[in-house]
Formats: structure tokens, C-alpha cells, sequence
């Protein structure tokens, strides 16, 4: 079977900078795999790559069999790409309930069905007490998790978290979790973006590692925190020594 | 949940039912014609800024020269009826399409800019629309089209004896406007706009095409507020550039929209309701040496509300959110 998302020998330049350099990834059916790196490590970058808000300057993005390198964001979402941000975009005059209707219309046209699946979503999320609220009246934790109630209205086949458990008490980040892992258990594959290890590294099942805008290391999570390249990735050249 | 949004709905048309028969019966109290043309005024300011509140207060994009379109339906009618004898109901329906198309033209390129940027680009387009029109000979220029006088009938939408014909039509297209805007709110275009105003980017992730969204709303706020142009133009039997494509035009659709709460279903009718009214009387109070007065007081009166009450007046009747809130 081949994988929902491969990126093939992805480069991305800004300018001078290059943010991604031949960065080949794959992301299988019904996985979690984390993207993890230290700050500037081109995370960001190849997670805006895979969502279409950019093309990037070299190389291809293949999402469910189909060639996504040029196509832009609205239409990726139509086939089954859904996406968090790390900055919340909330829209923020809307009601909790009427933004994650705007995700439930790609799939559903007639209102009352879209309606119908926006409050199974916010069920799902555990958003449902909050439906009625402006989404400028909610917290930052919830805001996370509109965020992600949004994108699962799309129905999305593969889910991009970008960074939705940082910044939040160790509480938040529990609840956070067990929402990801319910959404795989849904069915739907998730890539996600995290800065803090501890988080995600019980979570994934295999996290790729960049640093400096290449892919540095690929595996289990509890090998790839055991690899000298990334203790000194993370930590500096001194620590790795003694790994 | 689900309920209370639905019983909301159904109240808000009983609401524009029991005003629309309301109004309806006012003529058989007010006879004088003076006040029935600031009734008709007010419900045709009402529809266009109904019309100019698609565009700018549910999609978000900021239009300070609708009189454009406004002019365009005035034009279209009155040339097709003294140019070719065509009736001015298909001229009205032939400016809002043009209008329309010509909104979407001008959208293509200007869709791209954003914020400020789009604002002044729409005051800048209506500033040459009205200069072209100055100067297009066959347009009849600076002196303007005279609708010639064929006597009272419905068919060529004239009256002469009686205003009351002009005042149903302004109720009926006031009341199209709003509920164009009423059945818009509960669909997938009504929600768009509002997620490309809110946040473009976070909307183009969920399947929005930020770009097209953008052309549909311009089309039926141009389309629109070309109908009441037209109407106008049969209204006053006589239309020059500066009296059907100026830029207190653009204003007078705008500030309602902003007084009684921008991208909200009530705001418009209530802010036109309050503000024509009152324009008309510091109008006739001060007379012509008083030119400007009236700016000036809703100039004060915008000031005061973005102070007040940055939502409109409609948010005084809202306190539903409110409860819903946290803080």
C-alpha cells in the first residue's frame, strides 16, 4: 500500500535561507508520526509545504496517490487535508458552533447536515457546552481545541497539528493527547509538529527529526531520543559525547 | 441548540413580516407628501445598505464607492428607455446584471489588495466612473438624461399624481434586501463570507476559495444596489452624473450599515431608519445655507457610536451572546 502523504526531494528557499533541503518524508495510513526539531529547523516550513500555502521551490508533495506539488490550500482540504495553526485563527465573530460549520461545509452542501455534523464534532471535541460562545470568549486551551474540532469537520484524511500541545498545563496537554489519539482511532492519520519531546514522544509512533532544514534522523520514538545526532541536535555537541 | 438557532431565525422574519405590514398601512396615516418621501428615502437607503452590508460587513471587504453600481443602474435604465424604448423594469434587471459583471471585473484585481489598500481602490474606481459619465456625450455628459413624462402607469414605472407607487416599490426592495441578506445568513455563502472576513488564511484551509467568495458577494451587493438605482433615477425623473454616481452615495450606504452594526441582519434598516430621517430634517431645517450640517452630525454621530457601542445599535437587543460569554 502506499503512503497517504510523501514528500519527494523537497527544497524550500527564502531568499538566501534555505528553510527545506531535499526533505523526503512519508506518512503512512492510520499512523502518528511527529515532527520534531529544535527552533529554525524547518518544521514549520514543510508543514505550510504540505498544507498548499506555499509550493515549494523544488521537488514534489504526493497526497492519497495524486500529485498536490501546485495545488493551493482550499483544494487540498477538499481532498482530505486538514490543518491546525500554530498561531490560533480563530474566527474570532463567530460562534464556536459557526466556526466549525464553515470546515463542515466542504462535505456537507445543505445547511442542516452541515450543522448536524459540526455539533457531533464539537461532541467529539468536547467543545459541545461551549457551542454557543463568541470564539473570542474562549480560553486558549479551547481555542486549541477548536482549532482541531475545525479541521476534523473537514473530514479530513490525514490530520497536520501544528504544535496544538504546546504552551498548555500539564492537564491541557493530557486531555490534548487523548484527543489525538482518539482521532486516530477514528481513522485519520495524523502528522503533527511539536517543539516539547516529553509531549509527543509517547504519543507518535515514529518521529522524524529535523535540524537545519534536513531530515537528521527517522524511527521509534525511543530510538530516535537515544541518538547522539539528536541529543547534540537539541542540546549541543557536548551532551551527545557522553550518549 | 439547534432549536434556539431555528426559533431565532423564525422570529427575526415574524419580526420583518409584522414592520414590512406596518409600513404597508402607514400611508393611510401619513398623507403629506413631504414625509412620504423621507419614508421612501429611508427604505431605499435601507435596501442599499442592506445591499453594500453583503459586501462589506458579511465578506469583510470595505466598498466606499458603491455609488458606482448605483449609478450604473440609474444610467442603464434611463439610456435603455430614452435611447430604445425599453421598459425600465428590464432596464433595472439589465444594470444589475452590468453591475454585476462589472463588480466582478473590478474584483479580479482589486480582491488581491487588502485592508486600506481595497478601500481606497474602490473610492478611486466610483471617482472615475463619474468622471467618464461627465464627460460621455451620448450619456447626455454633465447635463444628465431628463426622463421624458408619459403620464402615470406602472408599466413604464412613472407617477406623477401620487408618490405612494414609489413608496410600495422602495418597501418591496427594502424588503428583498433583507431577506437576500436573511436567507444568505443560514447558507454556505453566508458563512464563507464571514470566515473570509474573520480570517482569510484559516478559511482557505477548510475548503473556502477565499478569492471566488469575495466575486459572489461583490456580485449581489452590485446587483442590488443597482436595482435601487434605477429605482432612484425613475424616482426623480432626471439623472446627471453627480445626482445618481456621487460620492454621498457611497456614505449613505455605508454609514447606516455602520451605525446600526456592520455585517449584522438588523443593522442596516435600523441605522437608515434613524439616520435618513434625521438627514433630511437638518436638511430642510438649515436649508441651503447650511450645506455640509448634515455630514457634520453623522460624522459626530459615528464617532459616538464606535465609542459607545462599537457593534451598533443592534447590539443594545443582543444580550444573548452576551449571556453566552465568559467575561
Amino acid at each position: 500500500m502506499t503512503a497517504l502523504l510523501e514528500t519527494r526531494g523537497v527544497w524550500q528557499r527564502f531568499g538566501g535561507l534555505v528553510a527545506n533541503s531535499d526533505v523526503s518524508i512519508s506518512v503512512g495510513r492510520g499512523e502518528i508520526v511527529g515532527l520534531i526539531g529544535p527552533n529554525g529547523a524547518g518544521k514549520s516550513t514543510l508543514f505550510n509545504l504540505i498544507a498548499g500555502v506555499l509550493p515549494p521551490t523544488q521537488g514534489s508533495i504526493w497526497f492519497d496517490g495524486e500529485d498536490v506539488t501546485n495545488m493551493p490550500a482550499a483544494e487540498r482540504c477538499q481532498r482530505g487535508v486538514g490543518r491546525t495553526f500554530q498561531v490560533v485563527k480563530s474566527f474570532e465573530t463567530m460562534t464556536v458552533i459557526d466556526n466549525v460549520i464553515v470546515g463542515a461545509l466542504v462535505r456537507n452542501t445543505v445547511m442542516r447536515e452541515a450543522r448536524r455534523k459540526a455539533h457531533e464534532v464539537l461532541e467529539f471535541t468536547g467543545l459541545a457546552a461551549r457551542a454557543d460562545v463568541l470564539a473570542s470568549d474562549l480560553v486558549p486551551a479551547e481555542k486549541r481545541r477548536l482549532e482541531v474540532a475545525r479541521a476534523l469537520a473537514t473530514e479530513p484524511k490525514l490530520l497536520l497539528l501544528d504544535e496544538v500541545l504546546t504552551g498548555l498545563t500539564p492537564t491541557e496537554a493530557q486531555t490534548g493527547v487523548a484527543l489525538v489519539r482518539k482521532v486516530r482511532d477514528a481513522g485519520i492519520t495524523v502528522l503533527m509538529v511539536e517543539h516539547v519531546m516529553e509531549i509527543v514522544m509517547p504519543l507518535v509512533d515514529r518521529a522524524i527529526v529535523l535540524d537545519l532544514g534536513k531530515v537528521l534522523v527517522e524511527g521509534k520514538p525511543s530510538d530516535v531520543v537515544r541518538d547522539p545526532k539528536v541529543i547534540s541536535a537539541y542540546l549541543g555537541d557536548r551532551h551527545a559525547v557522553g550518549a | 441548540m439547534d432549536k434556539n438557532f431555528a426559533a431565532r431565525r423564525r422570529r427575526d422574519l415574524i419580526i420583518a413580516a409584522v414592520l414590512v405590514a406596518l409600513a404597508a398601512l402607514a400611508p393611510l396615516l401619513i398623507k403629506d407628501v413631504y414625509v412620504q418621501n423621507i419614508l421612501i428615502l429611508t427604505l431605499m437607503y435601507a435596501a442599499l445598505s442592506q445591499s453594500w452590508n453583503i459586501l462589506s460587513g458579511y465578506c469583510g471587504q470595505i466598498s466606499l464607492g458603491h455609488a458606482l453600481y448605483f449609478g450604473i443602474g440609474a444610467y442603464t435604465t434611463e439610456l435603455l428607455f430614452t435611447k430604445f424604448g425599453v421598459l425600465p423594469w428590464f432596464g433595472m434587471l439589465a444594470g444589475g446584471v452590468i453591475a454585476a459583471i462589472i463588480a466582478m471585473g473590478l474584483g479580479y484585481p482589486f480582491f488581491r489588495l487588502r485592508g486600506h489598500y481595497f478601500v481606497i481602490a474602490t473610492i478611486v474606481i466610483a471617482e472615475i466612473g463619474l468622471l467618464l459619465f461627465q464627460n460621455w456625450e451620448w450619456a447626455g455628459a454633465a447635463m444628465g438624461i431628463t426622463v421624458p413624462v408619459r403620464g402615470d402607469s406602472w408599466l413604464k414605472f412613472q407617477f406623477m399624481r401620487s408618490k405612494l407607487p414609489y413608496f410600495y416599490f422602495a418597501l418591496v426592495l427594502c424588503s428583498l434586501a433583507w431577506f437576500v441578506t436573511w436567507w444568505l445568513e443560514d447558507s454556505k455563502w453566508g458563512f464563507w463570507w464571514r470566515a473570509v472576513k474573520d480570517n482569510p488564511e484559516a478559511a482557505e484551509s477548510l475548503g473556502v476559495v477565499v478569492f471566488n467568495s469575495k466575486m459572489g458577494a461583490a456580485a449581489v451587493s452590485a446587483f442590488l444596489v443597482a436595482i435601487g438605482g434605477a429605482f432612484y433615477a425613475q424616482f426623480l425623473a432626471y439623472i446627471d452624473p453627480e445626482s445618481v454616481m456621487g460620492f454621498q452615495f457611497s456614505l449613505l450606504m455605508a454609514l447606516p450599515a455602520v451605525l446600526g452594526g456592520i455585517g449584522t441582519l438588523w443593522g442596516p434598516v435600523l441605522g437608515a431608519a434613524i439616520l435618513i430621517p434625521m438627514t433630511e430634517l437638518t436638511r430642510s431645517y438649515i436649508g441651503g445655507s447650511g450645506r455640509g450640517v448634515d455630514l457634520i452630525v453623522y460624522g459626530a454621530l459615528i464617532v459616538a457610536i464606535s465609542l459607545a457601542l462599537p457593534r451598533g445599535l443592534v447590539s443594545l437587543f443582543s444580550r444573548s451572546k452576551a449571556k453566552g460569554a465568559t467575561r
